[in-house]
């Protein structure tokens, strides 16, 4: 009756996450603080061997009578979330040993919320989807107040547990409403359950809980206040891990469980105008910024408006954009956030973007390297960035959104004055002092993300091909 | 396959901005004993960009010239059906070649009057010469788009750090009204590309019929991309702010080759794939184009600034561009391409000229000035030279572009011509009101009594410029056996011009 093969084939990588978080709690509990040290780089190999065991069995399956399947489309997001929880779970480690915050706590919670973001990847019924979900945010809550002696470190925690817990409500809500329609949690049977009007209030209420998950307007507002508040490095770990999976998650259920033609034209009208919310929320809030990690926050939610935007254009045309617009955000968040933490002076972190004020005199390589990835991040031709833009874009005119792709040519001119702000900041005002030296996962981040980015943008083939080959899996 | 030529003149700057980065970032930069930064990376950077016009010019003997369409190809899988490729036809190959001669004559100008900040300096000019040249070579409409749009970050890095006063209003206006054009400009190549099967190829892209309808738009699109790079009137209005903030080389590469974007687009794009919008937006565009004419040339007679009369001058001269192109005649065309190209050497050369005063006296002022001519002839009758060019006086390459652009114009339109006409009258205006207030009359600002002549650099700068606009006065054949092909392909899908 368990078939191992099909499933190690579905869910090995979550096993194998399952198995090193629950073993990290009993070593931890014996070894106590001497396990601190080395939790992070243990944590960050299994991490690496996740990703690892998603190529391997890159195909996936289906298993537990319908309850997990995994597709190429969800290894593809299992593979960059695993890796970019890894980069961002490594360049804690400097960051926390100097708050006195290195407790082996850190690496499981790590490692727990990748274990929710590969089940809600891999799942195929809403009662798996909701475990992964409750799994990713639990974690994710804990991380967020993680430095519980910082009163901001703890606000930022409870603020994102009370909205959030809305939201995993808004969502459970949502699914017993489908339930009740469907009469059945499976997405195979609701995509063949009639799209009545009580079946898709409760797709609206899932689309509403889904929505927070990504930081998607109008329900953002926790995401600048978070960004703010949480530890540096548990931002960097948000910024891309989980936006990853939340987003490709979000596309998966809309794409698979959703895909009733009177179902469709409702949830693409709902997914375009909460996208061209977000990018004009994203792109007009960050003006006013002036803490670089709020900044970082609001184009968080710009870029989740272009990402949404993908998924709006449907299964056919969205899913590959998706893929590869996601994996540009994902690599350019790393290395600024990379950037964020090496912002240090006096001892301390400094947030302030003016504390950037002529880097490039001071630092020339570390001032170029965050240039490339601004560029990047903005979509502007010159790094990886672009071709995201580029395919959602793609993806829009396929499925004729015209208005969203104003909403998003305008949004970008706007985001761009704030990316440039930054360069200017950081090319045209008068030094300020050097910052201390940061640990090497951190430097090589930033290098290697902004050389990555470059990089790909010439080499974008095999990649693109990867990405198309990814969401044919779940193009019916 | 034959060597690259198009790739290694288009990378051979990159590849040495990159090389002295790397080794400024091994060695650092030295200073010298008053705090400067040691000078030898401007010759490293020279080196580079001589280099680049060097293998420009086995580019241009490697051309065919009896040849038709577009040569030197080069073609390379980019990723789902857009490829990198490369070619040319006379009017890029001419275009080139004014942009890798230029920017030696920017960097040699800056030597000694750019004094902090060289290896950002020199690798911004670099870099910008890559994606300048690329922008000529691209036959690819994505990779155009990439080239057209990623020159903004240097021009905007070499505004913003090394510009005047109000630089960072001004590096900003300039990138934000570009980039706002050139993203309608982006859905647009979008379109073409799934519309055309996803293939972004110029060369089939031109073959390609889209229907009026979409055309309409798609042109408008592109309209407002490259009405913003000429500059047109009314969205020309960074210009003048861009111009007079820019360090004197800025002012130069953006006069001379950066506003030359915007003809090479109309001529590349919008007459061969929209020839019906360009049709119907025929009379719009010359309506904008008299304006601009007028408009341009009113107010630059009313500057005090030298630096923005001269870029106001710029948009008045662009409007010829446009007026020639949209007449839809060969000799518009042609003319059309000769006046980019002249004024590319004429407004490059009037800006280093108001750059040898600014270096010694440190002010654009006109009023600062006057009687220049007792203390600097040779600075005085170089001006002279610009200055009838400008003006359009025969025997300079100035009066070609014009009167045939006017002739043109006259085919299509008698109404737009006569504005035109028009335009140059106030040109001399403003031209010789200028030059008679700096040059002439006593000197009343005693800075002045000591200012010294030209000296041996700003020769070797002025006098390439000085050649060309004589020579293409004189024999403006030259450029037009070069250049008819182009013109008339661009009119092919007009009916035959």
């Amino acid at each position: 009756m368990f078939d191992l093969e099909t499933i190690f084939a579905t869910i090995a990588p979550e096993l194998l996450l399952a198995a090193a978080g629950l073993g990290g709690v009993i070593v931890g509990a014996f070894m106590g603080d001497r396990f601190n040290a080395l939790s992070v780089k243990l944590g960050a190999l299994v991490l690496i061997a996740a990703a690892g065991l998603s190529i391997w069995h890159w195909e996936g399956g289906r298993a537990f009578d319908g309850l997990v399947e995994t597709t190429r489309f969800a290894n593809f997001a299992k593979v960059v979330s695993f890796t970019a929880g890894a980069i961002a779970l490594l360049m804690a480690e400097g960051f926390l040993r100097r708050h006195e915050t290195l407790r082996y706590e850190y690496a499981l919670l790590v490692i727990f919320a990748a274990l929710g973001m590969g089940i809600i990847l891999s799942a195929a019924d809403f009662m798996t989807l909701y475990l992964g979900v409750e799994t990713l945010s639990l974690s994710s809550y804990v991380l967020a107040s993680f430095h519980r002696d910082s009163p901001r470190s703890a606000e930022a925690g409870l603020k994102y547990f009370v909205l959030g817990a809305l939201a995993s409500g808004l969502l459970l809500y949502g699914i017993s409403l489908v339930y009740g329609f469907a009469g059945s949690t499976s997405y195979e049977v609701i995509a063949e359950t009639e799209a009545t009007l009580g079946f898709m209030f409760g797709m609206v209420l899932m689309i509403t809980g889904l929505a927070f998950k990504v930081s998607a307007a109008p329900m953002h507002v926790w995401t600048p206040d978070v960004y703010e508040g949480a530890p540096s490095p548990v931002v960097a770990f948000f910024a891309t891990a989980p936006k990853m999976a939340s987003m490709v998650v979000f596309a998966i259920i809309m794409f698979t469980a959703f895909p009733q033609a009177l179902a469709f034209d409702n949830w693409q009208i709902i997914i375009g105008l909460i996208a061209a919310a977000s990018m004009l929320v994203g792109a007009i809030g960050a003006l006013p910024q002036a803490n670089l990690k709020r900044l970082l926050g609001y184009s968080s939610i710009a870029n989740m408006g272009y990402a949404l935007v993908a998924v709006a254009a449907g299964v056919q045309f969205g899913a590959g954009s998706l893929l590869i617009f996601m994996t540009a955000y994902v690599i350019a968040s790393l290395g600024l956030f990379g950037g964020v933490l090496s912002m240090r002076r006096d001892g301390g972190m400094v947030e302030n973007i003016d504390e950037l004020a002529g880097l490039i005199r001071r630092q020339p390589g570390l001032a170029t390297a965050l240039t490339v990835l601004l560029v990047s991040v903005s979509g502007f031709p010159l790094a990886f960035g672009f071709l995201g833009k580029f395919a959602v874009l793609q993806a829009g005119w396929q499925a004729g959104l015209v208005p969203l792709i104003i909403v998003l040519l305008i949004s970008s001119v706007i985001a761009m004055y704030y990316y440039l702000r930054i360069v200017k900041i950081m090319w045209f005002d008068d030094q300020a002092e050097a910052f201390e030296p940061v640990d090497g996962w951190v430097t090589l981040t930033i290098y290697f993300s902004a050389v990555i980015s470059v990089a790909l943008l010439i080499f974008i083939n095999p990649f693109s091909e990867l990405a198309a080959s990814a969401a044919a899996s779940i193009i019916p | 396959m034959d060597f690259p030529i198009l790739s290694a003149v288009t990378f051979t700057p990159l590849a040495g901005a990159v090389l002295i980065l790397l080794i400024r970032g091994l060695t650092g930069a030295q200073l010298r004993s008053d705090g400067t930064e040691d000078n030898r990376v401007m010759y490293a950077g020279l080196i580079f960009s001589v280099a680049t016009f060097l293998i420009s010019v086995v580019m241009f003997l490697s051309f065919d010239f009896q040849g038709s369409g577009y040569q030197l190809v080069e073609e390379v899988d980019w990723f789902s059906g857009i490829q990198y490729k490369m070619g040319v036809d006379g009017m890029s190959l001419l275009l080139i070649v004014l942009t890798t001669l230029l920017t030696p004559i920017a960097l040699i100008a800056s030597l000694g009057s750019i004094k902090q900040r060289l290896t950002e300096y020199i690798v911004a000019f670099l870099v910008l010469e890559t994606f300048m040249i690329g922008v000529f070579c691209a036959l690819d409409l994505v990779l155009f788009y990439v080239f057209f749009e990623a020159g903004l970050i240097p021009m905007f890095i070499i505004i913003g750090v090394w510009g005047g006063a109000e630089r960072i209003y001004a590096s900003f206006k300039f990138f934000l009204y570009t980039l706002l054009g050139s993203l309608f400009m982006l859905a647009a190549v979008v379109y073409m590309y799934l519309a055309n099967d996803g293939s972004s190829d110029i060369v089939e892209l031109e073959k390609f019929a889209f229907d009026p309808g979409a055309q309409t738009w798609l042109w408008l699109a592109f309209f407002a991309s490259f009405a913003v790079k000429l500059p047109m009137w009314p969205v020309h209005t960074w210009l003048p702010d861009a111009h007079v903030q820019a360090p004197t080389a800025g002012s130069v590469i953006l006069a001379g080759i950066l506003l030359k974007m915007g003809g090479y687009g109309f001529l590349r794009f919008s007459l061969p794939m929209f020839p019906d919008a360009s049709v119907f937006f025929q009379p719009f565009v010359f309506t904008l184009s008299v304006v601009a004419i007028v408009y341009a040339s009113l107010v630059a007679w009313r500057q005090t600034d030298m630096k923005k009369l001269i870029a106001y001058s710029s948009v008045a001269h662009m409007g010829f561009v446009t007026l020639g192109i949209f007449s839809f005649t060969e000799i518009g065309v042609q003319g059309a391409i000769f006046q980019m190209l002249s004024h590319g050497l004429i407004s490059g050369a009037l800006f280093l000229i108001v750059g040898v005063v600014y270096d010694r006296i440190h002010t654009r002022e006109i009023e600062a000035y006057g009687g220049l001519v007792h203390r600097m002839p040779i600075y005085a009758s170089l001006f002279m030279l610009f200055t009838m060019a400008n003006v359009g006086l025969p025997g300079t390459s100035g009066f070609v572009g014009e009167i045939l652009t006017m002739v043109g114009a006259f085919q299509a339109n008698t109404w737009a011509a006569a504005g035109a006409a028009l335009g140059v009258i106030f040109s001399a205006v403003y031209m010789l009101t200028l030059y008679r207030r700096t040059v002439f009359g006593k000197i009343t600002n005693p800075a002045l009594e000591t200012i010294e002549d030209v000296n041996a650099k700003e020769l070797l700068c002025l006098i390439p410029l000085a050649i060309g606009t004589i020579l293409f006065g004189i024999m403006p054949n030259l450029i037009f056996d070069i250049t008819r092909e182009s013109s008339l392909h661009a009119l092919a899908q007009l009916g035959g011009g």
